[in-house]
């Protein structure tokens, strides 16, 4: 091979560049996001475990049955109360901040949902 | 390669008869089987994207479970003569309920009930030597909620559609701005959010029940799918409360009171001729 003594090198800066992200970070992810949860209540509408992994679908779910088949009844069941299926007016009732709550994880894993496009937040 | 000419002539005559073959072959299994494909694919279709809803655009059936219902309103002018500044407090009413931003950009307005001249609410109605009130007054005009609305039918992405209870609503989720529903509206009752909505909003002063809209999306009136979905009574028609000047029910129900408001008066509709069905009545 002609010129092996700058092209290997030159691989090797190349390889080092490219992973830079893996090797600086030491395959860190970073402080683990600490969503505030309310301080009053201790239920949600599902487990913990299924509203962190599924409460975007269970949303799509609320808002096909609301907007689409008219079904605006009180028939989610928090604790012993009664609740309305709604992103503004029963989520953000208990989680009073979109900052400290939405916010923590959605930045965290860079997702961009477009509810706040038209839903409003609660005044912070 | 040593090809002969004897060689390639026999090669490209079988492979010509297995090009030909190949494709009817193919054409027969596509035309037979298209149908049912396609029949398949509309029914899992709206599962994935509405719950209960099924294939209206593709078979022009039904969409949702309906309810029998009909919602329809009648707006009684002569009590909007009667109190004239009724029709300014329904409209600001509304309005503020449903976060309707404000632009003085006539290019910009969003409008869901707003006041127009008796010619320009009923154009098919003869306004030649027209009698005074009605020369003078405002009449309130918004959705029709028609029976045959010709948006649903326009809508590319089902984004406005007929509930349950005969509203034409709109899901703002699904609406990709084509405008479609706007040139299809004989009456001209949806408007465009050319710019943020939010912009043109006093923003600590609105309603916090109730959603914005953003850029983008057209919008028009709900008849309060979201209070009549509760038991309540649209905004417009509380707010006209005992003038009685708006009256909201169900058209099917024979015993309702605006089924007795229409038999014991006359009334009218706008653009009858458009084929429509409106579900809003005028008493002149």
């Amino acid at each position: 091979m002609y010129d092996s003594g700058k092209i290997i090198p030159g691989l090797i800066i190349f390889v080092l560049f490219i992973t830079f992200p893996i090797w600086y970070n030491h395959g860190d992810a970073g402080a683990v996001p600490q969503p505030e949860l309310p301080k009053n209540v201790k239920e949600c509408v599902l487990p913990i475990t299924e509203m962190r992994s599924d409460h975007m679908q269970l949303l799509n779910e609320w808002r096909d049955i609301v907007l689409r088949t008219g079904d605006r009844s009180f028939d989610v069941k928090i604790g012993d109360k009664m609740y309305q299926k709604s992103l503004m007016n029963t989520c953000m009732e208990c989680h009073t901040s979109k900052k400290k709550f939405c916010d923590t994880c959605h930045t965290y894993a860079s997702v961009k949902p477009y509810c706040w496009d038209c839903h409003l937040a609660p005044v912070e | 390669m040593d090809k002969k000419r004897r060689d390639f002539l026999k090669i490209a005559g079988v492979t010509t008869l297995a090009g030909l073959g190949g494709t009817t072959v193919v054409d027969r299994l596509v035309s037979g089987s298209s149908p049912v494909q396609a029949r398949a694919a509309q029914e899992v279709d709206p599962a994935e994207h509405g719950a209960g809803e099924q294939t209206a655009a593709a078979g022009h059936g039904e969409e949702v479970v309906k309810s029998g219902n009909r919602l329809g309103m009648v707006v009684d002018l002569r009590k909007f003569r009667e109190h004239p500044e009724l029709l300014e407090k329904v409209r600001q009413a509304c309005h503020a309920e449903h976060n309707v931003p404000d632009f003085p950009n006539k290019k910009d307005v969003i409008k869901w009930i707003w006041p127009t001249g008796f010619e320009n609410a009923f154009p098919e109605h003869s306004t030649y030597h027209l009698n005074e009130s009605s020369e003078d007054n405002k009449v309130p005009v918004f959705c029709n909620h028609c029976d045959s609305p010709p948006c649903v039918k326009a809508c590319p992405t089902r984004a406005t559609f007929k509930n349950k209870d005969g509203i034409v609503a709109m899901d703002y989720h699904r609406c990709i701005g084509c405008r479609f529903c706007m040139a299809a509206c004989p009456y001209g009752m949806r408007s465009f959010n050319w710019r943020d909505p939010r912009a043109g909003l006093d923003m600590n002063n609105i309603n916090r029940r109730f959603p914005t809209r953003m850029r983008g999306v057209v919008e028009k009136c709900n008849f309060c799918a979201e209070r009549v979905g509760l038991g309540e009574q649209p905004k417009c028609v509380e707010v006209c409360g005992e003038t009685k000047a708006m009256i909201f029910g169900n058209l099917n129900d024979p015993e309702s009171e605006i089924r007795k408001v229409l038999k014991e008066n006359f009334t009218i509709q706008r653009k009858p001729s458009a084929g429509t069905h409106p579900s809003v009545f005028y008493i002149v």
